[in-house]
């Protein structure tokens, strides 16, 4: 079992989550009720990552971020390195490849809201914040849930895109998926079903803990509920 | 503390609309579906941007075109009752109520929330989600939390169509004991015009976005201004006639109505030589009893036969054709009891009186 690997695939899936799961609340809320002309065209870029070959994005992605162009050299210079190869630039892949995982279950979730709950709110005198607070963010909670559970399971299980972005350079990019696919290359047949078997374990759980959590949550306000 | 609203556009849908509503006072706006009602409560709320219009309540400007004022729904006390109720389905019914509630602290949050919630006669169900709920208790937990924010007027959009017939009749008493207790402005939309009639101090009737007329329920129903309104205040019997001599404080006035002349008591600002519409109320036609002389046999006699009969229980609802070459039908209710003692059936020949105290004269219409 390779733990090294085993911790990076974990520390990967965390940033992700971290990172795309609030931001894809905000975008999935503007697609939700959005009337903009540009809403069509942005959702079709957002499915891209779905429907793309792994191998297209990352050659993209690898092309964009050599430090010899220009993105490349502007996210190089803010991460203080160039970005192929390191931890950083398999961040970012992974952001992008995640984008449809987070932002449509929320998206359906959002709306699935009535509008009429956020205009009582409005005439109830909550901001527009507070509307958000206690009203949208609950009642959409179910899909970001399942974005989470979503975007973790598959950063966990991304291959190709990581690959191709990041190597296989342990400790750095060799996440649990590369690993495995390492040691087959090597004959290490053992060591492979090992971490695959352990792959299938946690991305299991990893989903589990996160709707039970949520039945959990659920369970705890109906039980105050009968209290009062 | 009176709410006055006069809004106006032609785009994306027509509103040209003047309301007044004192404090206290139940006003009733009523339509047909798509008239524009929903739309008017939406405007005053805030919740619908209009282009020209000027709302104020008790003495604050909401909205003044003119000047670029335009407050938002959440600096208007407004309590608003959605058709739906759109009640907050993750928030106990105390939690709902309280929502409005803010700068209180928990405790007084919570006090005030129970408070209301006693107010509409839902104590013991403050731990229950709307789901939970029936759905007269929802609309009562609705009521309460439009109460919450103190508002200067209530605003209901037909607040009873989610509910069934009896259920319907207890809210109707529980709101008109709740107006005694709520010194504000209500506006309360339906497009039914029993409803209205019961509970409504003074009724609007829209029509295709515009407010067509505003006055007390009688009013409308017997001296509406125009045949449209007639008709949407249910009315079926609109003729058209010729006016032979104005009504004066000694006589009557004289209406020409294909070969006859009718007698009306009243005939408003129009002369003789005016071409009118005219309405027979229901409740101002009698029939003359078979071989007895009524009262008032000889005020306006029209001879027909009953083409149709409907017992509606205690009433029967009889139309019957005007004899003479065209067609008029005339509409009318009475006790079953007295249609039965006539022996009414379809095609009986009939005699029936239009009283001139109840015959109203309006415009034709262009």
């Amino acid at each position: 079992m390779d733990w090294t690997a085993f911790g990076l695939s974990l520390k990967l899936a965390l940033w992700t989550c971290g990172l795309l799961i609030p931001a894809s609340l905000l975008l999935a809320r503007w697609l939700a009720w959005s009337g903009a002309r540009a809403k069509p065209l942005v959702e079709a870029l957002l499915m891209l990552p779905l429907v793309l070959p792994p191998t297209v994005l990352g050659y993209y992605l690898l092309v964009g971020l050599a430090p010899t162009n220009v993105v490349g050299k502007l996210l190089g210079g803010i991460a203080g390195r160039p970005l192929v190869f390191t931890f950083p630039g398999i961040l970012l892949a992974s952001l992008i490849v995640n984008l449809p995982f987070a932002v449509q279950p929320m998206q359906r979730a959002f709306e699935s809201i009535e509008p009429n709950l956020r205009e009582a709110a409005w005439v109830s005198g909550l901001s527009r914040f507070d509307t958000f607070r206690r009203v949208e963010l609950p009642l959409a909670w179910p899909g970001v849930v399942s974005a989470l559970a979503l975007v973790f399971a598959h950063t966990l299980g991304e291959f190709g895109v990581i690959l191709m972005v990041g190597g296989s350079i342990p400790a750095e990019t060799q996440t649990l998926s590369i690993a495995i696919y390492d040691r087959m290359q090597a004959f290490r047949n053992g060591e492979a079903a090992a971490m695959a078997a352990a792959l299938l374990a946690f991305s299991f759980l990893a989903i589990a803990v996160v709707h039970l959590a949520a039945k959990r949550g659920r369970q705890a306000r109906d039980a105050r509920e009968v209290h009062r | 503390m009176t709410l006055e609203v006069i809004l106006a556009q032609d785009a994306p849908i027509t509103l040209h609309v003047g309301l007044t509503c004192a404090p206290g006072e139940l006003l009733a706006l009523i339509g047909p579906s798509g008239s524009g009602k929903t739309s008017v409560l939406r405007a005053i709320a805030g919740l619908l941007p209009v282009a020209k219009g000027r709302v104020t309540c008790n003495g604050a400007l909401w909205l003044d075109t003119t000047t670029g004022i335009a407050l938002p729904p959440q600096a208007r006390r407004v309590g608003l009752v959605f058709q739906d109720y759109a009640l907050m389905p993750h928030l106990t019914a105390l939690e709902n109520v309280a929502l409005p509630l803010v700068g209180l602290d928990k405790s007084a949050t919570e006090s005030r929330a129970r408070e209301l919630l006693a107010l509409v006669n839902l104590e013991g169900l403050e731990g229950r989600r709307p789901a939970a709920l029936s759905g007269g208790q929802r609309q009562r937990v609705a009521i309460a939390r439009a109460l919450a924010r103190d508002p200067a007027v209530l605003l209901l959009d037909e607040p009873f169509s989610a509910v069934d017939q009896m259920t319907r009749e207890r809210l109707k008493r529980e709101l008109v004991a709740l107006r005694s207790r709520v010194k504000i402005p209500i506006v309360l939309v339906t497009h039914d015009l029993d409803e209205a009639m019961a509970l409504a101090d003074s009724v609007s009737i829209m029509h295709r976005g515009r407010t067509l007329q505003t006055a007390a329920p009688e009013d409308v129903r017997l001296r509406p201004e125009s045949a449209t309104v007639a008709r949407l205040m249910g009315q079926s019997n609109i003729f058209r006639g010729q006016l032979v001599a104005a009504a004066t404080a000694h006589k009557p006035g004289r209406l020409a109505f294909r070969d006859g002349i009718l007698e009306v008591a009243a005939t408003g600002p129009f002369k003789a030589g005016d071409a009118v519409n005219w309405l027979a109320p229901s409740e101002f036609i009698v029939l003359h009893r078979r071989g007895r002389p009524s009262q008032g046999e000889r005020e306006n006699p029209l001879l027909g036969s009953v083409t149709t009969l409907t017992v509606l229980g205690e009433q029967t609802s009889v139309a019957m054709r005007l004899d003479g070459p065209d067609e008029h039908i005339l509409n009318f209710r009475l006790a079953t009891h007295a249609a039965r003692r006539n022996e009414l059936a379809v095609g009986a020949e009939v005699t029936v009186s239009l009283l001139a105290a109840g015959i109203h004269v309006m415009p034709t219409e262009a």
